[in-house]
């Protein structure tokens, strides 16, 4: 017999999970919370979420096509992107506006950074940033046909005018105005627990995140010290959660190392403080996770671990 | 007590349903011999006979040619045909002593021996002349190992039961079917040492050659079976060396060093018939399975036997399979021939009917750190992958590159399905030989 068999080097075995797996639990983790936008804010929820999903990986496609490039919308990544987008702006904006959003994250934060893996900021959050930057008076406009006026979190502000205080059970639940998918606490953290079974995520962003944020609020919030309530409101309050363990979490854009992810969620949490007390908007979350981003080469490179079995040098000489 | 374990590791699918209930079944050889001279690690054997000779199944057909070198045995009675080049498992070619099997399996006189009519010496120097060398694959002379530099600095002689790689179920049986010979051995390596104590690691996936090891040494105060979690490559030396003494070692650095020597089970099986039967190595378990060929099993196999008399064993191909793995699915060796002869350190023959690398392609890094998390070795082979792509040696060596023992759980985890290993074993193999030009 003359025939010749398959080789290849070791190993010969592949786990299941794939990019694509890892996107779609994403995807899933995801959709309690947009169904329950789409319950809060109705139709005009559905139509940005569409719109938003549509728009990413329509411009992936087209990018990849005319450069030549394999299409790889079936990772789903840009899905993933799209679903946040949607997520992350009222459901009032202009759907042009959200398409612009779609186009800046995919083309200008993903594409020409080399695609999937090389971009070095969360291209939903780069583009809500920018989105906020543009267009700030629409995409701060939270005024709807069940809601009027600030957001919770804009009347938590340390010296904002007094307004209608929500209470703690309508943050966690969610029927309040805001962007689309980060109002309901409960519907995210279930989410948040899908990827957390699924060892999609692991707990170190996110909780170091949230203590050091809370810690903070705790210690050293303006005019609210040691005052248990509002540190429940500011962490349930606008985009912590969905920040948190939705966006802080993207694989791309944190630090590789374990010990990284910890110092990441720090710096997260410790900046969120910063923006939230003392920024100009009630909202820190997005830009502190864009910044946090820059940080990360420079976190990978102090966490480096320690290989297996290594001995300091002293002890080496025998 | 708790499992003993390590840091990293993955689960692949164990696939030892398999063939694990299937007792060991002798495997008579038809045809031709072939003894490669190079069946363990160091300096290739040298020819003791020469074409023409009749030679007796037990008879020195090669002796050690060096000091970490081993010597080889015909396991067959019969004529010398030819001394060529003939193809391994590992794919390579290596100098072979071919013997005509004559089908009657005279043997040579063996000389038993009980443990406590020998000197140190005299153990050591059966061992030898047995050519016993590791069998878990990388076959390093086990007289060496057990003639370390400090003598008096080994505390442990561990037996390593593990059996992670997927698959492979020749130790698990080895140790249902013959626990008191390896449990002997293990009496005569420890005899070796002054307050060595023995410890038999076995992962929590085999219950029942736990209880019987328990069993075995009850009534012996220097053995512990110590109990495994079930994770690749908890077999790994240094992975098990930590797990059940909690002492770790580098690249740099000997079990011997943190006072341990490891055995596999088919070691120790084989330093008992080496000092009290005083027989060589010549025959081996070798599990036959995957789901390529019929009937699954565990073989009692004599080396120098041919690949294809495995399948036949097995109850032949199961359709058109089209990988065939000499060892486990995580670390073995894909054949493109099946005309190779069971060696020292061939453990088993998986054959699988689909061919999973070949469909898979690998997509960009998303940097998830599933391969930094899976590492035993705690490295980020992301890193070192990119570092072997772009050919840079200073930086593949400063994220301690060379520390990296190859055992494939980066590559199974990928989900992008890069292969990391093979680009990290590339570069690794690129360092080694510069090194060795200087």
């Amino acid at each position: 017999m003359s025939e010749l068999f398959n080789v290849s080097a070791n190993p010969h075995v592949r786990s299941k999970d794939t990019t694509q797996t890892i996107m779609r639990d994403v995807l899933i983790a995801l959709t309690p919370a947009s169904i329950f936008g789409i319950y809060n804010f109705g139709v005009d929820a559905l139509i940005r979420i569409i719109v938003g999903i549509a728009a990413c990986v329509a411009c992936e496609a087209l990018y990849e096509y005319f450069m030549h490039r394999k299409i790889t919308v079936s990772d789903l990544s840009a899905a993933v992107t799209g679903l946040l987008i949607a997520l992350n702006i009222p459901s009032t904006l202009n759907v042009g506006f959200e398409i612009v959003g779609c186009v800046f994250a995919i083309i200008i934060v993903k594409q020409l950074f080399g695609g999937l893996g090389q971009n070095f900021m969360n291209p939903a959050l780069a583009a809500r940033c920018f989105l906020l930057i543009a267009f700030t008076g629409p995409m701060t406009n939270f005024v709807t046909d069940t809601f009027s006026g600030a957001t919770p979190l804009a009347v938590l502000k340390p010296g904002a005018e007094p307004g209608e205080a929500t209470s703690l059970l309508t943050l966690f639940i969610g029927n309040h105005a805001g962007v689309i998918g980060e109002t309901s606490v409960v519907c995210l953290l279930i989410g948040a627990v899908y990827l957390l079974v699924r060892r999609v995520i692991s707990l170190r962003i996110p909780a170091a995140y949230i203590l050091t944020f809370a810690v903070l609020i705790f210690l050293l919030a303006p005019g609210h010290q040691f005052d248990a309530m509002y540190m429940l409101k500011e962490i349930c309050g606008g985009g912590l959660i969905l920040g948190a363990f939705f966006m802080a979490t993207d694989y791309v854009t944190s630090p590789i190392t374990p010990n990284g992810k910890i110092i990441f969620g720090v710096i997260l949490g410790f900046l969120t403080f910063l923006f939230r007390m003392y920024g100009g908007s009630a909202e820190g979350v997005s830009y502190a996770i864009i910044f946090s981003n820059i940080l990360v080469p420079l976190i990978e490179k102090v966490t480096v671990p320690k290989s297996f079995g290594k001995k300091k040098p002293a002890k080496e000489a025998k | 007590m708790g499992k003993c374990t390590f840091k990293g590791g993955v689960h692949p699918f164990d696939g030892k349903e398999f063939s694990k209930d299937k007792p060991i079944k002798e495997l008579f050889p038809e045809g031709d011999m072939v003894y490669p001279l190079s069946q363990h690690i160091g300096a290739p054997a040298v020819p003791v006979v020469s074409k023409g000779d009749y030679v007796l199944a037990g008879q020195l057909i090669a002796e050690a040619g060096g000091f970490v070198s081993a010597n080889i045995h015909s396991s067959v009675s019969g004529t010398v045909k030819a001394i060529e080049p003939r193809t391994l498992a590992t794919g390579g070619k290596c100098n072979s002593i071919v013997i005509e099997n004559d089908g009657k399996y005279k043997e040579v006189e063996y000389e038993p021996k009980t443990l406590s009519e020998l000197s140190r010496e005299e153990i050591r120097e059966r061992i030898k002349a047995a050519g016993v060398v590791g069998m878990g694959g990388a076959g390093f002379p086990t007289n060496v190992k057990l003639t370390p530099k400090n003598p008096e600095e080994i505390d442990y002689i561990i037996v390593n039961g593990a059996e992670c790689e997927p698959y492979l179920t020749s130790d698990y049986r080895r140790m249902i079917e013959e626990p008191d010979k390896v449990v002997m051995g293990l009496k005569v390596a420890l005899a070796l040492f002054d307050h060595a104590k023995g410890i038999i690691g076995i992962e929590d996936n085999k219950p029942e050659a736990i209880r019987i090891m328990q069993e075995k040494v009850a009534n012996e105060p220097d053995i512990e079976v110590k109990v495994l979690k079930t994770k690749y490559p908890q077999g790994g030396e240094r992975c098990l060396i930590y797990a059940t003494t909690g002492r770790s070692i580098n690249s740099s650095m000997l079990p011997a060093d943190a006072g341990c020597i490891v055995h596999n089970v088919d070691t120790v099986f084989s330093i008992y018939m080496a000092v009290i039967e005083g027989k060589p190595l010549t025959k081996r378990i070798v599990t036959v399975t995957g789901d390529g060929v019929k009937e699954p099993g565990n073989f009692y196999v004599w080396l120098g036997m041919n690949y294809r008399q495995l399948i036949d064993a097995a109850g032949g191909l199961a359709g058109t399979p089209e990988k065939f793995i000499s060892g486990g699915p995580m670390m073995g060796f894909s054949m493109y021939s099946l005309d190779v002869p069971v060696v020292k350190g061939s453990a088993s023959l998986l054959v699988m009917q689909k061919d999973i690398v070949s469909r898979v392609s690998a997509s960009a890094c998303i940097r998830c750190g599933r391969c930094g998390e899976g590492c035993p070795s705690h490295l980020l082979p992301a890193k070192l992958a990119g570092f072997a792509s772009r050919g840079d040696e200073a930086g593949f060596t400063k994220f301690d590159g060379m520390e990296c023992v190859e055992c494939g759980s980066c590559s199974y985890i990928c989900p992008a399905k890069r292969p990391l290993t093979q680009q990290i074993k590339a570069m690794r193999r690129t360092i080694m030989a510069n090194r060795k030009k200087k």
